[in-house]
C-alpha cells in the first residue's frame, strides 16, 4: 500500500530529514511511526501526504508513484488520503458541519448525500449533535475528533495522523487511538506518528522506530496479525 | 443527448457555484469598510470615461437638431423666364436627399433684403433686381456629422449640375470642426477608459490580494483535503465579480446624478439660445455595456492575481 525505496529528504537548510529509508506498509495495516522528534516522523508523513517531496528514492502510495504526479493531479491524490493533524487544522470560521463536509464539497459529492454522511462521520467520533458549533466550542479532545471526521468523510483507503495526541491528557489519547483502530478494523490503512511509546505499547501494532532519519528497529504486531 | 449522469453533474456544479456565490457576497459585506473602499474606486475610476461618453453623446444629438445650418442656398442664373425657373426648381426638387426645398422669385428676394438691410432707399433707386431667383434647400436631417458634410458636398455637386444653377452656397466647415472636436473627445473618453480600466483591474487585484493573503491558513487546509486551485480560486474570483458589479452601479449612480444635476441649467442655457436641447443620462444599452465590463474588469483582476499568489501557497510550508 505503501511503500518507501531508499527514501531520502533533505530540506532546502540542509537538513537531511530522511537517509536511505525503505519501509513497507500493507494495504489495511495499521502502524506506529515512533522516534523523538527530529527523528523523521513528520516527514515521513509529508511525504506520503505529498505535501514534501522525497530528494532521492521511489515512493509509492495506492499503486502510485507520488514524485510523478503532476501538479494538476495531486488534488485527486490528496483526497485518497485522510489527514489528521496535532493541531487540528479546522476552519475556525465555519461550523463543524461546514469543516467536515469540506472534503465532501471538494470532490463534489451531490448535496442531498452531504448531510448523511457528515452526521455518520460525526456520529463515528462521538461528536453527533455538534455540527452547528464552532470549533472554538469545542474542547481541544473535541476539535481533534472533528479533525478525525473530516479525514475519514470521504472513507479515504489511507489515514495518516501526525502526532494527534499530543495535545491530549492520557484518557481522551486513548480514546482517539481506540478511534483510529476501529477504522483500520473496517480495513483502512492508518499509519500514525506518535512518541507516547506508553500508549503505543499498550495497543500493540506494529512499531516503526526512527533514528536519525533511519530505520531503527520495526517490531511486529503483538495482538494482531 | 445528455445522459442522467453527466446533468447531475451540471446540475451540482451549477448549485456549488450559486452557493459559493452568494457565500462570497456573504464575506464581503462581513467587512464593509473595506469593500465599500474598493466599490467606491472602482465606481469613481469608472464614472469619469462613463461621463464623457454621456457628454459627446449629448453633444452629437444636439448637432443633430442644428440642421437649419446645413441649410444650402442655390442661385439660379439671372435673367431666366418664370417658366425656366419653376423648370430648375422642379429639377431641384426631385434630387434625392433633400427634406425641403423653398423657392424665393427675384423679387420676393428684393423685398426680404430690403426689409433686413436697411438699404431702403438705395435699394428704391435700382432700375432692375440685381438678385436672382434662389432655391433654399434643406438636406435631410442626419445624427453623424461626418456622414452629414459628406453627403451635403454630394448634394451640392448634384445641384450645381442641374441647368440654370448659377452657383451653390452652404458651410460644411463648422460641422467640420464640429464634428472633429466630438471625436477627441470620444477618443479621449477611450483612452482614460482604458487607463481607468487598468486602474480598476489593479485596485481589484490588490484588494483580492490582500484578501487571499488574510486566508492563507483557510487556502492552505482548503489545499490540504485535496482542493483543486480552480476551487479554490472559486471564491476570490466571485468576490472580483462583487466588486466589479457594485462600483459598475456606483458608476451608474455617480453619472446619473451628475446628469440630474446638469439637467437644468443646462436647459436654461439651451432655451435661452431658442433651442429644445434637454441633457440625456446613459441609455440602457449604455448602462448594460459599462456594468458589464466592470463585472469583466473584476472577474479578471481577480483572476490574474489569485493565480499568482495561489502557487505561492502550498501547505509544504507549514509543519504538519
Amino acid at each position: 500500500m505503501i511503500s518507501f525505496n531508499g527514501i531520502t529528504k533533505r530540506y532546502p537548510s540542509g537538513r537531511e530529514a530522511l537517509s536511505d529509508l525503505s519501509l513497507e506498509i500493507a494495504a489495511g495495516e495499521m502502524v506506529f511511526l515512533t522516534g523523538h522528534s527530529g527523528a523523521g516522523k513528520s516527514t515521513a508523513l509529508k511525504l506520503i501526504g505529498r505535501i514534501e517531496l522525497p530528494t532521492r528514492g521511489q515512493l509509492i502510495v495506492n499503486g502510485q508513484s507520488v514524485g510523478g504526479l503532476r501538479n494538476a493531479m495531486i488534488p485527486a491524490y490528496r483526497r485518497r488520503i485522510g489527514m489528521v493533524f496535532q493541531d487540528h487544522k479546522l476552519l475556525h470560521d465555519r461550523s463543524i458541519w461546514d469543516n467536515v463536509a469540506l472534503p465532501l464539497i471538494i470532490s463534489g459529492t451531490p448535496r442531498r448525500e452531504l448531510d448523511k454522511r457528515v452526521r455518520a462521520a460525526l456520529d463515528q467520533v462521538g461528536l453527533l449533535g455538534r455540527e452547528g458549533s464552532f470549533p472554538v466550542e469545542l474542547s481541544s479532545g473535541e476539535q481533534q475528533r472533528v479533525g478525525i471526521a473530516r479525514a475519514v468523510v470521504s472513507k479515504p483507503p489511507i489515514l495518516i495522523a501526525d502526532e494527534p495526541t499530543g495535545n491530549l491528557d492520557p484518557d481522551l489519547a486513548l480514546e482517539v487511538m481506540l478511534l483510529f483502530k476501529r477504522f483500520n478494523e473496517v480495513g483502512v490503512t492508518v499509519v500514525i506518528a506518535s512518541h507516547d511509546v506508553h500508549l503505543i505499547d499498550q495497543l500493540g501494532y506494529r512499531r516503526i522506530s526512527l533514528t536519525g532519519g533511519r530505520l531503527a528497529t520495526s517490531t511486529q504486531s503483538q495482538v494482531h496479525a | 443527448m445528455l445522459n442522467v449522469g453527466t446533468t447531475n453533474k451540471i446540475l451540482r456544479f451549477g448549485e456549488w457555484h450559486a452557493q459559493t456565490l452568494v457565500a462570497s457576497l456573504g464575506r464581503l459585506t462581513r467587512a464593509p469598510f473595506g469593500t465599500a473602499l474598493t466599490v467606491g474606486i472602482i465606481g469613481i475610476a469608472l464614472a469619469l470615461p462613463m461621463s464623457l461618453e454621456v457628454f459627446s453623446m449629448n453633444a452629437r444629438s444636439a448637432a443633430g437638431s442644428w440642421q437649419t445650418a446645413l441649410d444650402l442656398s442655390v442661385y439660379l442664373k439671372m435673367g431666366l423666364s418664370e417658366k425656366e425657373v419653376s423648370a430648375s426648381y422642379a429639377s431641384i426638387a426631385k434630387q434625392p436627399g433633400i427634406a425641403t426645398a423653398q423657392l424665393i422669385m427675384p423679387a420676393d428676394a428684393l423685398k426680404e433684403f430690403r426689409r433686413w438691410s436697411g438699404l431702403g432707399i438705395a435699394i428704391d433707386e435700382l432700375k432692375e433686381n440685381p438678385l436672382p431667383a434662389t432655391v433654399v434647400v434643406r438636406p435631410q436631417p442626419t445624427h453623424d456629422g461626418q456622414a452629414a458634410s459628406v453627403s451635403i458636398n454630394l448634394l451640392a455637386h448634384n445641384l450645381e449640375a442641374i441647368p440654370n444653377v448659377e452657383h451653390v452656397r452652404f458651410d460644411t466647415g463648422w460641422v467640420q470642426r464640429f464634428t472633429a472636436i466630438l471625436d477627441s473627445i470620444r477618443r479621449a473618453a477611450w483612452v482614460l477608459g482604458a487607463l481607468l480600466s487598468l486602474g480598476v483591474l489593479l485596485v481589484i487585484g490588490n484588494t483580492i490580494r490582500v484578501d487571499v493573503e488574510g486566508r492563507r491558513n483557510e487556502i492552505e487546509v482548503l489545499k490540504l483535503v485535496g482542493g483543486s486551485n480552480s476551487f479554490v480560486r472559486r471564491p476570490f474570483l466571485y468576490a472580483g465579480i462583487w466588486y466589479g458589479l457594485g462600483g459598475g452601479l456606483v458608476a451608474l449612480t455617480l453619472v446619473h446624478a451628475l446628469v440630474l444635476a446638469l439637467k437644468g441649467p443646462l436647459g436654461r442655457v439651451a432655451a435661452a439660445y431658442g433651442s429644445k436641447f434637454e441633457l440625456l443620462g446613459p441609455n440602457l444599452g449604455l448602462s448594460l455595456a459599462l456594468l458589464a465590463s466592470s463585472v469583466l474588469l473584476g472577474w479578471l483582476g481577480a483572476w490574474i492575481f489569485t493565480n499568482h499568489q495561489l502557487r505561492s501557497i502550498e501547505p509544504g510550508q507549514t509543519q504538519i
